[in-house]
């Protein structure tokens, strides 16, 4: 088999400019279960899809609450996800313990994405196996970051991580000049429609996903299952009603038409493959 | 302490000579919220203390009760209101060298705020809170900042006015001062001041209270700053004094009525 002869060390560079074990670690976020955020000017919404290991395990947790003002949502190693959701609040409370003020999400980001980049400069360290969603809100409005492995990180509108992200992706592209002006529960709604795209054939239901909610009078909380259901229910009842009509959204009447075709069980089989041992 | 044993179970900072007393001190600041800010006032006085050692112990030992202490007004121009970042103002009194002190603190902590150049930046809580975190950190260390500080200041159109103490007491009103202040401006304020107070009104409010401090506390000195923060920005104005009347007749006579009284 074909190896590389540059990615046993995360200092050495490969004679392209590139950093094997850096690019692995981002391997690790795109193999973990997705995790999706959108924001508006005044609210940030943060989703996963929650994947149990076996039909007898519960699931990982993949969104924290940091602060009042804070939450995380992550892909990859969960396990990496706790330790910076950790040292998150920590500098949150520490933060407001000698100003007694609410850290600058940004800041927090900032020093978020040095403590990765140290992982990709030092021999005896591996680099974070996982990407962070973080969602927050401060004095400049609601913001919402990537945190990548590699010590990079971007301001999204919106924005999703992990397995078949991508689906998720074209879907908030497509919608996402209007996420500016959106009401929260348009938010959340278009949270659970970009998670419904990352399932790709499975049905969404209130026990596969995780939704958190943060914004102008709202302290971070992870919503609870029945509202979850409810919200489901009440756009899926609405989608069947427009659905003849022509509805906009022309993959969720797709989908739909596959949740028919395919059953969820063995859909269910299929999916699970693609899941890194890691993330589990 | 005669033997070395207990001295060094008490850690490096046992042989170290903590502040026991003040050396050079600036009296009272006023303070008060006004219309569009905050106004504050003090005088530019610094008393030097004397604390004469008897039989000439060692510094080490010195307590107050072997000192004989006196003092003089040593220092006619010391600033004692300086502007923190863009939405804060510190007045002090107390030890202007523990000022200084804190005057760097403060320096040091704006700067690293601005080399953020995020947009973000400290308001007047955020530094209050600072401050008394300071203070009451040095107190737990048994060598307190000795001061009496106030701090006012404006940030998105919201005043703030808070003092912090030497032991780190700490709290926010609509008018504060310090030292002599809290016993003879602070009723005169609870007084005369409302929330609609213009610039004028404040600044000859300050002045009332300014003058009683100077015919009352004998640190005092006429020569004063006053200094205006807004949502422009900080202003501190040229020293000046005021026009005193010492001719009542109860300062002529003081001791008449006073039975007992030298």
């Amino acid at each position: 088999m074909f190896r590389n002869q540059y990615d046993t060390d995360v200092t050495t560079w490969s004679p392209a400019g590139r950093l094997f074990q850096v690019e692995y670690a981002m391997e690790a976020v795109k193999q973990g279960s997705a995790a999706i955020g959108l924001r508006s000017k005044t609210h940030v919404v943060l989703g996963c899809v929650n994947k149990a290991n076996s039909e007898l395990s519960s699931h990982q947790k993949k969104i924290f609450k940091v602060d009042d003002h804070i939450g995380v949502a992550i892909a990859g190693l969960t396990a990496d996800g706790r330790v910076l959701s950790r040292y998150m609040r920590n500098e949150c409370i520490n933060y407001s313990f000698t100003y007694e003020a609410q850290l600058p999400v940004g800041r927090l980001v900032v020093q978020l994405a040095d403590k990765a980049q140290v992982c990709t400069q030092r021999s005896w360290k591996r680099p974070y196996g996982v990407g962070l969603l973080v969602g927050g809100l401060d004095e400049s409005g609601a913001h919402l970051y990537y945190n990548c492995p590699s010590g990079n990180y971007f301001e999204y509108q919106a924005f999703a991580i992990g397995s078949r992200s991508q689906a998720a992706k074209t879907y908030l592209e497509r919608r996402f000049e209007n996420f500016a002006d959106s009401s929260r529960d348009d938010l959340v709604k278009d949270a659970l429609m970009a998670i419904r795209e990352t399932l790709q054939g499975e049905t969404l239901t209130s026990s596969i996903c995780t939704v958190a909610v943060l914004g102008v009078g709202e302290p971070f909380h992870i919503l609870d299952q029945a509202t979850v259901k409810q919200i489901i229910d009440s756009f899926e009842i609405a989608g069947e009603q427009e659905d003849p009509a022509g509805e906009p959204d022309a993959a969720a009447g797709q989908e739909a038409a596959a949740d028919e075709q395919g059953g969820a069980a063995d859909q269910g089989g299929s999916t699970d493959q693609g899941v890194a041992p890691m993330d589990i | 302490m005669a033997s070395k044993q207990p001295d060094a179970l008490l850690g490096p900072e046992s042989d170290s000579q903590r502040t026991q007393y003040p050396y050079v001190t600036g009296t009272s600041v006023v303070a008060i919220k006004y219309k569009d800010g905050i106004l504050m006032a003090s005088d530019m006085g610094g008393d030097m203390i004397y604390c004469l050692i008897a039989h000439g112990l060692p510094v080490k030992v010195t307590m107050p009760e072997l000192c004989s202490y006196g003092s003089t007004l040593r220092y006619k121009s010391v600033e004692r209101i300086k502007p923190i970042g863009k939405h804060s103002l510190l007045g002090a009194s107390g030890e202007i060298s523990d000022f200084q002190e804190i005057l760097r603190y403060l320096d040091e902590l704006i700067l690293y705020d601005n080399m953020w150049d995020d947009g973000n930046s400290l308001g007047p809580k955020e530094v209050h809170n600072y401050l008394t975190r300071i203070m009451y950190n040095r107190r737990n260390k048994f060598n307190p900042l000795w001061n009496s500080l106030v701090l006012g200041g404006v940030k998105n159109g919201q005043k703030y006015l808070g003092t912090v103490s030497m032991i780190g007491v700490n709290f926010e009103d609509d008018h504060v001062a310090s030292g002599f202040g809290n016993h003879l401006a602070r009723p005169i304020l609870r007084q005369e001041w409302h929330e609609n107070l213009s610039f004028e009104d404040g600044v000859r409010l300050l002045e009332k209270c300014m003058l009683i401090l100077l015919y009352r506390d004998r640190s005092a000195v006429n020569k004063f700053q006053i200094a205006k923060i807004t949502e422009e920005g900080v202003t501190i104005h040229q020293p000046y004094s005021l026009k005193t009347n010492w001719e009542f007749s109860a300062f002529q006579n003081p001791s008449q009525g006073a039975v007992g009284s030298w």
